[in-house]
């Protein structure tokens, strides 16, 4: 609208005008009501205010109008209500086959890393039209992901992955801030989404320096802390075969059953005896301490490549599980 | 045995004893109100003015007037001061304690000594806490999110926790004190129904100050355990877990929000009440919308966790039940506004500021439906929006509910009338101070603006530069108010016992009260608010 | 002035605000049930950790909860049930006017309440002598090694451990806030203040006293016997 008084938003990504459309019906009904109240007092202030010789009229209520204005309103909290978690339901499920971005946040730094190997720092490029997911982490203490632009935001957790993904309409830079209170520089904590035509995305993507893909340098870590010596490709290990058991069910020595998502691999690697799969006994050393943020995130990038749909660059497997 | 001579200054509770003494070892609940006006109102100004330099830091986009590491701490000092040291107290602590007795009919609370006590509590809670400030402060923010607080920030966390802890425990006791005395104490005649809303609403505050704060004194016992021993109850590196902390802490600071609000709710239907002269529209439902409130309150605390990292069928559940809590809420604004149809209608000061609680009060429960909204919380929650729709209840509606009945009750607490053309201005200084100094973070929030920035992007400045400007005009309106009331102290007209013609016992004893509050004890043969059976007077009580 | 009516028929005991010696019963009797109300919240904060990491960590609360001395617990749980009961007859004997009955029982009590917290304070020089104290050089290596079968996380270990500090320790200074109590309601007892008229400080101060019991009902099972049976 003004140069240096924007008033709205940047809608940069197609969450983004559903949560404006609700906002706007919000507005409106809310700019409706305060209009009906004050006018209201307005008018009663106004019209009955004290004159000499007229007396106040005593009503004691009505449980008609009581019932009518919690129904109604409760009606139309509910309808809200319904849309807002709609809105919800789309923010919080990442469509199946989104690209992957790993983002580990620290005091006061941002480090996304692409499914590809390019890493940055407070600043991400992503391709318009391309369905992207954030796979997030905190090295230290709580931070939150919020890209006002795409309407998203996500508390980034020590100790566990959260995820968030967007897809992006519009091209230019928009902001990324830390919006949970992380200490001294939390206000520094701010970066910069870069959103590109899908040709200019390629073209970044192949001019950047990479140090291989998350998934190859997983490998070769995965190689080097030993893992390879009980997680065998075959079943002769005295680990679990990994191929194809990402995203799947996984049977417990307790009996229970467990969904092989970022978080199990995560916490099967740092605190192994934690949930131990069936017919395996708990031997794997603890990694807590070992290996660290971006490691783990590599690690979780190879395992979950183990899974997946036979692709150029990705090693396929047999799966094992049934 | 009334057979005291008509002097011009009869004995009160004011005058009964003097000296410093008589003070400190009072056990009269209206002397400990006084205590606490006074403190509380100490904080508030402290509290006050690190909102202000937040304000001032604002003005530019760049973190240029303090460090980083100052701004930090004078967020978090705001917050922990005007939350634990004047919100919480600041109706039920002043205003309850002065009424509640005289509005049932009591001599007292029912536990006078540890309502004495309670004084203390927050004094030395108060005086930790000043320390605190004075000798370095504490950055966690209000909230005292861990692993941040527990094991990161190097500042006097501790301390601060425990100043906060044992304010907790001054405000249990006055809870405590309150749900006795109005169950045990009331006159002859007294009943349920006949209660006014303003102890109806004090209930249900103590009930949630009952019930909830020793949850908070846990939660922070805990935190001080763990960053002193490290034990790992709220450290993911040691196999705890933060979302524990979170919910623990909400579980109080949820419901801390309806106990600043409900008893600004209590004033307001008095003092509408009064100068509509009408009795309250929907009595049984204000009444029990308050109880509705306390309840429901307990049952919201993760809408403050929705992108915390909480499941998506939790978030689920507790938007919806947020929603149920909105509804008691809109019932009273709805019954406030149906009182004034057919009423007869003076605008004094405390109905200019009953007036501004409705609106002020309105816009921040209609802007709590957005936050409500999960779609919309993950954007909004965490940015200024937030800050935004909290002022609006907590200055724009506890605030004002307390001006509002400092005004109300000021000639029955003193003794003496404040100057009502002065009392008006500041009331209107108040209302426009407020809203330009808070309206604008509506917009900055949902533009994107996070809170507890020291510095932002400049696209967001002259919004920032607006609320500035209105926080120096409301600091105005919160130091007139301060100087009229000392001034009228000495200089007020003598008030009558009535001069608002009121209902409520509290108007039928002199105006201050005797140390026992009433000469004889009052037997209550009449409802609440009967305003049909008190006779207009030929005067209109102010000019 | 306002109190020229009353004819002095009560007591000392009756507080100037109160009309009758029933009514001052009746608010102290509520204040201390609303209290207690409040100490529930207070230990439920902790109960609700306690269960949040015995779900996620069962083997080290169990190995934790094996290394306490469960005779040690059983004693002290009947201990607490005994200075119940001594507080109960206590309040009957007061109701009853036997003074001289209402001071030996009080003074059981104070007996049974200084015995558990001895007892208590046996038992946690055993853990500090095991290094189980959270904070101060921690060390679970004796219960990794004595329970191979299981897996043991010493950070796990900690948890339970600073939970049973939290808990045990909380619960210790309510009884010492008890024992103050009961030490003051013995002096007075002695100097014969309580009787049939006036007898509510006794039984407050024992509505208090069985629920410190009551915790430590729930926290004996909780902490000592969450899995006793030998480990296959």
């Amino acid at each position: 609208m003004f140069d240096n008084l924007p008033l709205w938003p940047a809608r940069a990504s197609t969450g983004a005008g559903n949560v404006d459309a609700l906002y706007i019906f919000l507005l409106l009904l809310s700019g409706f009501m305060c209009l009906a109240i004050f006018s209201m007092i307005v008018v009663f202030a106004l019209r009955y205010r004290r004159q000499h010789g007229h007396e106040a009229e005593q009503i004691e209520g009505s449980t008609a109008l009581e019932i009518t204005w919690s129904v109604v309103p409760l009606g139309i909290f509910l309808v809200i209500f319904a849309w807002g978690a709609f809105i919800f339901f789309q923010e919080r499920t990442p469509p199946r086959d989104a690209s992957e971005i790993y983002v580990v946040a620290k005091q006061w730094m941002w480090k996304l890393e692409h499914v590809e190997g390019q890493r940055e720092i407070n600043e991400l490029h992503v391709p318009v039209g391309r369905d992207v997911k954030m796979i997030m982490t905190s090295q230290d203490v709580i931070h939150s992901f919020y890209i006002p632009a795409f309407r998203i935001k996500q508390d980034v957790l020590p100790g566990r992955y959260t995820t968030a993904w967007f897809r992006a309409t519009k091209p230019g830079v928009y902001h990324l801030f830390c919006a949970e209170y992380c200490g001294s520089q939390h206000s520094g904590m701010i970066g910069q989404i870069v959103v590109m035509e899908p040709a200019q995305y390629e073209a970044w993507l192949s001019g950047g320096s990479s140090s291989g893909s998350l998934a190859s340098n997983g490998e070769s870590i995965f190689q080097q802390l030993g893992c390879v010596t009980c997680h065998r490709s075959d079943t002769q290990g005295r680990g679990p075969n990994l191929a194809g058991i990402f995203g799947k069910p996984v049977q417990l020595e307790d009996g229970l059953t467990v969904v092989a998502d970022e978080n199990y691999v995560r916490e099967s690697i740092l605190s192994p005896s934690a949930k131990v799969v069936k017919g395996f006994k708990p031997i794997m050393p603890v990694f807590q301490g070992l290996v660290s943020e971006e490691q783990l995130t590599e690690l979780v990038a190879y395992v979950k490549s183990l899974s997946a749909a036979p692709t150029a660059g990705t090693k396929v497997r047999e799966s094992k599980v049934q | 045995m009334a057979t005291a001579v008509i002097t011009p200054e009869r004995e009160n509770y004011l005058n009964q004893e003097y000296g410093i003494k008589s003070w400190l070892l009072t056990v009269d609940h209206k002397r400990i109100a006084l205590l606490y006006l006074v403190s509380i109102t100490f904080f508030f100004f402290i509290g006050g003015f690190f909102a202000l330099l937040i304000r001032l830091e604002l003005l530019t986009p760049a973190g240029d007037l303090v460090q980083a590491d100052t701004y930090n701490k004078l967020f978090t000092m705001h917050g922990q001061v005007m939350i634990f040291f004047f919100l919480i107290p600041s109706i039920p602590a002043v205003l309850g304690n002065f009424l509640v007795p005289l509005m049932i009919g009591a001599k007292d609370l029912a536990f006078p000594r540890l309502n004495l006590l309670s004084w203390y509590l927050y004094i030395i809670a108060g005086a930790l806490m000043l320390h605190c400030i004075c000798t370095g402060g504490v950055d966690t923010g209000w909230t005292f999110y861990t692993p941040f607080s527990t094991a990161f920030s190097n500042t006097k966390v501790v301390e601060a926790g425990v100043a906060i802890f044992i304010a907790g425990f001054s405000s249990i006791l006055t809870g405590l004190n309150f749900v006795v005395t109005i169950h045990r104490m009331r006159a002859p005649g007294m009943t349920w129904d006949r209660l006014p809303l303003f102890i109806w609403a004090h209930y249900a505050t103590s009930v949630i100050q009952l019930l909830g704060t020793p949850v908070l004194a846990i939660t922070l016992l805990l935190v001080v355990f763990e960053r002193v021993f490290h034990l790992g109850i709220f450290d993911p590196t040691r196999g705890g877990d933060p979302l524990l902390f979170q919910h623990l802490f909400w579980f109080y600071s949820h419901p801390a929000v309806y106990i600043m609000i409900l008893p600004a709710m209590a004033v307001e239907s008095e003092v509408i009440a009064c100068f509509t002269r009408k009795r309250i529209f929907g009595y049984k439902f204000v009444a029990m919308s308050s109880i509705a409130i306390a309840v429901f309150g307990f049952l919201v605390w993760a809408h403050h966790m929705f992108v915390a990292g909480i499941s998506l069928y939790s978030a689920l559940i507790f938007s919806a039940l947020s929603y149920l809590v909105a509804v008691p809420s809109a019932i009273k604004v709805f019954n406030w506004t149906a009182t004034m149809y057919k009423g007869s209608i003076t605008f004094t000061t405390p109905m200019l500021y009953a007036f501004g609680f409705i609106g002020l009060f309105t816009m921040g429960g209609l802007t709590g439906l957005f936050l409500a909204a999960l779609g919309i919380d993950v954007h909004v929650t965490d940015t200024y929006f937030v800050i935004a729709h909290f002022h609006y209840i907590m200055v724009g509606g506890a605030v004002m509910g307390y001006l509002g009945g400092l005004h109300f009750w000021w000639p029955k607490i003193s003794g003496r009338m404040y100057p009502e053309w002065l009392g008006k201005f500041a009331a209107l200084i108040v209302f426009l101070g407020f809203n330009l100094t808070f309206f604008p973070q509506f917009i900055l929030g949902y533009m994107g603006m996070p809170r507890r920035y020291w510095q932002y992007p400049p696209e967001f400045q002259v919004l920032n530069v607006l609320s500035t400007a209105g926080s120096t005009i409301l600091a105005v309106g919160y130091v007139l108010p301060m100087v009229y009331f000392l001034w009228s102290m000495r200089y007020g007209k003598p008030a009558t016992e009535n001069p608002w013609n009121a209902a409520g016992l509290e108007w039928k004893t002199s105006s201050p009260p005797p140390t026992f509050n009433f000469d004889q004890p009052p037997v209550v043969d009449f409802e609440a608010y009967d305003y049909e059976h008190i006779p207009e007077v030929e005067e209109v009580p102010v000019g | 002035m306002a109190d020229s009516t009353a004819t002095p028929v009560h007591g000392p005991e009756l507080l100037h605000h109160f009309s009758t010696a029933q009514q001052q019963r009746d608010a102290a009797s509520l204040g201390m049930w609303l209290f207690l109300g409040t100490e529930i919240m207070f230990f439920g904060g902790m109960f609700l950790a306690y269960l949040i990491y015995r779900l996620l960590y069962f083997n080290e609360f169990a190995a934790g909860s094996r290394s306490l001395d469960i005779w040690l617990g059983t004693i002290n749980t009947i201990v607490l049930i005994c200075s119940s009961l001594t507080v109960a007859l206590g309040v009957r004997a007061a109701q009853m006017g036997k003074r001289k009955l209402l001071v030996i029982l009080l003074l059981l009590t104070l007996i049974f309440g200084l015995a558990f917290l001895g007892i208590k304070g046996v038992e946690w020089y055993a853990k500090y002598k095991e290094h189980h104290i959270p904070g101060m050089s921690f060390d679970a290596g004796d219960l990794i090694r004595d329970y191979p079968q299981i897996h043991i996380d010493p950070a796990h270990e900690q948890i339970y451990f600073s939970l049973y500090f939290a808990m045990t320790g909380l619960h210790a200074l309510h009884m010492i806030i008890g024992v103050g109590m009961f030490t003051y309601l013995l002096y007075h007892s002695m100097k014969g203040r309580y009787g049939p008229e006036y007898y509510t400080p006794i039984e407050m101060g024992g509505l208090y006293w069985h629920f410190v019991d009551v915790v430590w009902i729930y926290l004996f099972p909780l902490l000592y016997l969450i899995d006793r049976k030998p480990l296959g």
